[in-house]
C-alpha cells in the first residue's frame, strides 16, 4: 500500500460514520474513495451523508442492494424532473430529456429505437472497420519515447468510433469530445466555470446535430445512428429538446465510458504484472479480461435514483423524493458477491457478472459495442507488443476530479520496442 | 432431470440433461449453449437469456412475473414466444422441452 492510501485507510477508519461524504469529487481525484466504501460496506451499506457539495443523499454500497434497487424502477426514478441519473441536481445538461433519465412507457420506446444499432449482429458489420482503425491509431503511436496513453490511445480511439457511429464528419469529430466532457464536468473543470458556460457549449452541439439530423431527415435512410433516428416513427417526432438529450446521452454513454476503460485496463495490467504476463502467454483471455477491466475501472462510479413512494431499504427508512446514490465503484468490490473482489484477475469463472453496465431496464444498451472496442485494442496491441511490461506506465497517472466518471485525464507510458 | 434441448440460431441442435432445481440458464451457461450468457446471474435483471419456447410448449411453463415482462419488453426480438431462462426451473414435466436461442444476446 502507498504511503497516500495507508493515510486515506487510516482517515476512513477513525471519521465518524455520519460525516463520511463518499460524493467528495476529491476522494476520486486522489484515488482514497475504496477505503470509505469498504468501511461503509461493512458497518453501514445503507448510509445517510446529510450535507455534501451536492446536498443530503443515500448511499448504496453493497451488489445485493444495488441489484435491488436497480431492479425496482417503481420505487427509484430515473426522470431528470426529480434528479435524474447523477448526483448532481442542478447539471444543466443532465436535466434534459433522455431516455436514459426517463420512466416507462417513455424510456421503453425511445431505447427499443437505439437498441437494434448497438445489437451484436449490427456490431459484427463494424468490427473491421474498427479494427482498421484501431490498427491505424497503434501504428501511429511513437515507440522507446514517453507520450500520455489517455490522449494518443483512449480518447483517440472511443472519438473515432463516435464519428463512425454517428456518420459524424471526420474532421470535426475532436467536438464530439469535447461535448461530452463538457456535458458531465463537475463545474471547475475542463474550463467550465459555470451552468452558462456549459450550456453555451451544448447549444453549439445542439446546433451542429440539428443540421446533420436535417441532412439525414431529407435523405434515405443510411447505416449511422442519426439517420436510425430520423427515420424511425418512435423518434422521428422528437422535441429538439429530447433530440439534444438523446444525442448527448449516446455522446456521453459511447465515450468516457469505453475511453476510461481502455485507460484503466492498461494501468491495472501494470499494477498486476502476473496478470499481464498471464495474457502474453494465453492471448485468448482476452475476451474474459476485458469484462474484468470494466468491473475493476467501473467508468461510471455511481448512478442516481429519487424515491418515489417512501420505502425501507437494509433496515433504513428512505423517504419519498429522496436521493439514492448506487455505487457500482463499491458493489464491484463487494466480497459478498464475487470472489476476492478486491484482486484484478483476467480469468474469472463469471467475469460479466459485475454492476459497472447496471442492471434493470436501463442496463447499458452499448454494453456489447463497449467490449467489442476494448477486445480489439486488446487484440492489436498484442499483435504489436506481445510481451509483459512492454507497454509500461512511467509515471504516476492524473485522475478526474469527478465522482461520476470515473477516470483519467493523462496516464504517462512508453512502450519498450 | 429433463432432457432439454436447444436449436441454436444456425440451427444446430443440442439435447442436455438438466438437474432440477437449477434454472434453464444455468444449465445452459454450464453445457455451453451458444447465445445465452446469463449476465446478472439470474436476477431477472439483463435478459441476457431470452429464449423462444417452442410454442406447443408455452402453456405448460410457469407464468412471466411483471418484471420478466418488462425485461423481454426491451429484449431484441422478443415475441409471445419468449422467456427468460432463468426465470424457469427445471423439472421432471420441462422432459422434452425445445427451445430456441438468438444469434447473439446485448
Ligand atoms: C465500458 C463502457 C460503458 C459503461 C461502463 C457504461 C455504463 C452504463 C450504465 C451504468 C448505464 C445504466 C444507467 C442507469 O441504470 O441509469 C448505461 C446506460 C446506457 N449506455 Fe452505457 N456504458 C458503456 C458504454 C456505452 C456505449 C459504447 C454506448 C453507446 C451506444 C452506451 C450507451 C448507453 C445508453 C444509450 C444508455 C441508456 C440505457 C437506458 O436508459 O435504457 N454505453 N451505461
Ligand atoms: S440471467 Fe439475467 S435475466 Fe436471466
Amino acid at each position: 500500500m502507498s504511503l497516500t492510501q495507508e493515510a486515506a485507510a487510516r482517515a476512513a477508519a477513525s471519521i465518524p460514520l455520519d460525516e463520511i461524504d463518499v460524493a467528495d469529487p476529491a476522494l476520486f481525484q486522489n484515488n482514497t474513495m475504496m477505503a470509505y466504501f469498504a468501511r461503509l460496506r461493512k458497518e453501514d451499506p445503507v448510509h445517510y451523508c446529510a450535507k455534501s457539495l451536492h446536498g443530503p443523499y443515500w448511499s448504496v454500497t453493497r451488489f445485493a442492494d444495488i441489484m435491488s434497487v436497480d431492479t425496482n424502477h417503481q420505487v427509484f426514478s430515473s426522470e431528470s424532473r426529480f434528479g435524474g441519473i447523477t448526483i448532481m441536481d442542478n447539471n444543466a445538461a443532465a436535466t434534459l430529456p433522455m431516455f436514459i433519465a426517463m420512466d416507462p412507457p417513455k424510456h421503453d420506446e425511445q431505447r427499443k429505437t437505439v437498441s437494434p444499432i448497438v445489437a451484436p449482429e449490427n456490431l459484427a458489420k463494424l468490427e473491421g472497420l474498427i479494427r482498421e482503425r484501431t490498427q491505424a491509431a497503434l501504428d501511429s503511436l511513437p515507440v522507446n519515447e514517453p507520450f500520455n496513453w489517455v490522449e494518443k490511445v483512449s480518447i483517440n480511439l472511443t472519438t473515432q468510433m463516435l464519428a463512425t457511429l454517428f456518420g459524424f464528419p471526420w474532421e470535426d469529430r475532436a467536438k464530439l469530445t469535447r461535448w461530452s466532457d463538457v456535458a458531465t464536468a463537475e463545474i471547475g473543470t475542463f474550463g467550465i466555470d459555470s451552468e452558462e458556460a456549459r450550456m453555451k457549449e451544448i447549444h453549439e452541439c445542439a446546433a451542429y446535430m440539428m443540421k446533420l439530423w436535417n441532412e439525414r431527415v431529407n435523405s434515405e435512410p443510411g447505416p449511422d445512428l442519426l439517420s436510425m433516428l430520423a427515420h424511425s416513427d418512435n423518434t422521428r417526432n422528437m422535441s429538439p429538446e429530447e433530440f439534444l438529450g438523446n444525442m448527448l446521452l449516446l455522446i456521453v454513454g459511447g465515450n468516457d465510458t469505453t475511453r476510461n476503460s481502455m485507460s484503466g485496463g492498461l494501468l491495472a495490467l501494470n499494477e498486476n504484472p502476473d496478470e499481464y504476463r498471464k495474457l502474453c502467454a494465453n492471448p485468448s483471455l482476452i475476451g474474459s479480461m476485458v469484462s474484468e477491466i470494466i468491473r475493476w475501472q467501473t467508468p461510471l462510479a455511481h448512478m442516481r435514483r429519487t424515491a418515489l413512494q417512501d420505502t425501507e431499504l437494509g433496515g433504513k427508512k428512505i423517504k419519498k423524493g429522496e436521493k439514492v446514490v448506487m455505487w457500482y465503484v463499491s458493489g464491484n468490490r463487494d466480497s459478498d458477491a464475487i470472489e476476492n473482489a478486491d484482486s484484478f484477475i483476467i480469468d474469472r469463472a463469471r467475469p460479466r457478472h459485475h454492476l459497472s453496465f447496471g442492471f434493470g431496464i436501463h442496463r447499458c444498451v452499448g454494453n456489447r459495442l463497449a467490449e467489442l472496442q476494448l477486445r480489439i485494442l486488446w487484440e492489436e496491441v498484442l499483435k504489436r507488443w506481445p510481451n509483459p511490461m512492454q507497454i509500461e506506465v512511467i509515471g504516476e497517472p492524473k485522475r478526474v476530479f469527478s465522482s461520476f466518471v470515473k477516470g483519467f485525464e493523462a496516464i504517462p507510458v512508453r512502450i519498450n520496442a | 432431470m429433463a432432457k432439454i434441448t436447444f436449436i441454436d440460431f444456425s440451427g444446430n441442435e443440442k439435447t442436455i440433461e438438466a438437474e432440477n432445481g437449477t434454472s434453464l440458464m444455468q444449465a445452459a451457461v454450464d453445457n455451453i449453449i451458444p447465445g445465452i450468457d446469463g449476465d446478472c446471474g439470474g436476477a431477472c435483471a439483463c435478459a441476457t437469456c431470452h429464449v423462444h419456447v417452442e410454442a406447443s410448449w408455452l402453456n405448460r411453463l410457469p407464468p412471466k412475473s411483471d418484471t420478466e415482462r418488462s425485461m423481454l419488453d426491451l429484449a431484441e426480438g422478443s415475441d409471445e414466444n419468449s422467456r427468460l431462462a432463468c426465470q424457469i426451473t427445471v423439472s421432471d414435466e420441462l422432459d422434452g422441452l425445445v427451445l430456441h436461442t438468438p444469434e447473439a444476446q446485448h
